[in-house]
């Protein structure tokens, strides 16, 4: 949990991903597609992938469909995939993301 | 009679027999056994193959009894939260009889001019219809998720227009937003936004989706039939398709979304009026999907 929550805080925008997820790719483009690049952390490649897997879980609880995605904005969880739709629709994802954006959209 | 001649050839015999040797009478007697024992194992063997018959025919009939058994089992059993794919088909004909009862309670209210109360509740229920749906999706999805983006249960015309299982959400808007008209500047503003939003999500969904294409025919082009990395490849394969409930799942979501948006920017006549064009433009499709294929050909 320490490794996730390290790498969230050093972070602006962080997506946790697995290097197979598709998904991941998709919360990735749409991202870039606003103007912003997040850090992609691949945990399947980092050799305390499985301890981050369980945090990760953990955070998303019961009802997320897997531990990735998982967006952290400004060193907070923000959700997966759902969240971060729903958040996009709402126009709440580009008033958080204001901070981090390289250039308008 | 058979009997006597028997009696006098067997009298006949033990005369003879009387004037054979010690030797010639024992080897005689010798033969008698033999065929003595051969007719007895030739019994045995006849009731063998008899006893296997009957084994047999019994166990023809317990395969048969398997066989059922088997076949009721994984007709019955292989979706385990009971959402089958039969039982969406059914579920599915029910949603668009209820839609198009609906649709026909919209059409009578807005003509009748009743008041926002009635119609909100309309719309509420309108919504909820959709809800209902994308929830039935979800669990076909569990189910078979390469029936449900196949569109299979939906009508041809429709098929053509399939994204990820459902209608595009961004098209959706382009159907509705002529019959809003007129709208705020401000309301006008709110579905300008709500549309880009609703694009760039449905964007990088396209784009996920491509993706798990790419890479999964990649990992199929690659023979990896020595040893274990065939099992790998397979494991591997297995899990992206696993992704795509996830896709559908999220098509879904964006649908929901967007109607949800537009009921909370529009008033609630102009909610009710862009669920009556959404419905009756679906009802067209599927009109249409009837006609084309019962259309005039000529005979080959």
């Amino acid at each position: 949990m320490e490794k996730v929550m390290g790498l969230a805080s050093e972070n602006g925008l962080v997506i946790f991903s697995k290097s197979s997820c598709c998904m991941c790719y998709a919360v990735n483009m749409l991202f870039q597609g606003i103007g912003v690049k997040p850090v992609m952390y691949d945990i399947d490649q980092d050799p305390e992938g499985r301890e981050m897997e369980k945090a990760l879980m953990k955070l998303g609880g019961a009802a997320a469909a897997g531990p990735v995605p998982a967006v952290f904005i400004g060193g907070k969880f923000m959700g997966s995939t759902n969240e971060i739709m729903s958040a996009h629709l709402s126009g709440q994802l580009v008033q958080m993301l204001k901070p981090f954006h390289h250039s308008m959209s | 009679m058979k009997s006597s001649v028997h009696i006098i050839g067997y009298e006949f015999e033990l005369e003879k027999y009387a004037s054979f040797s010690p030797q010639t009478q024992r080897r005689l007697a010798q033969n008698r056994e033999a065929a003595r024992k051969s007719r007895l194992r030739k019994k045995a063997y006849v009731q063998q193959l008899e006893t296997s018959r009957l084994k047999l025919v019994q166990l023809e009939q317990e395969l048969v009894r398997a066989r059922q058994q088997v076949s009721h089992l994984i007709k019955y059993t292989t979706q385990p939260n009971g959402a089958g794919i039969g039982t969406f088909e059914m579920e599915y004909a029910h949603w668009v009889e209820e839609q198009h009862k609906q649709v026909a309670e919209l059409r009578r209210a807005l003509q009748a001019h009743v008041g926002d109360v009635e119609l909100r509740m309309l719309v509420e229920n309108g919504l909820n219809h959709y809800a209902n749906l994308f929830r039935m999706k979800a669990d076909a999805a569990k189910a078979d998720v390469f029936y449900l983006i196949s569109g299979k249960w939906r009508t041809s015309v429709e098929r053509f227009f399939l994204w990820i299982g459902g209608f595009r959400p961004s098209e959706l808007l382009n159907v509705l937003l002529p019959q809003l008209e007129p709208l705020t500047d401000q309301q006008h503003a709110e579905v300008c936004t709500l549309r880009q939003s609703c694009q760039q999500v449905e964007d990088a969904l396209s784009q996920g989706i491509e993706r798990l294409q790419q890479t999964l025919s990649q990992s199929m082009a690659l023979d990896q039939s020595i040893g274990g990395s065939y099992r790998v490849q397979m494991a591997a394969a297995i899990e992206k398709l696993e992704g795509l409930e996830s896709f559908a799942n999220q098509a879904d979501h964006l649908r929901g979304q967007t109607l949800h948006h537009m009921a909370r920017i529009l008033t609630t006549r102009q909610a009710a009026r862009g669920l009556l064009a959404l419905g009756e433009y679906f009802e067209r499709l599927r009109a249409l999907s009837s006609l084309w294929a019962a259309r005039p050909r000529e005979p080959t």
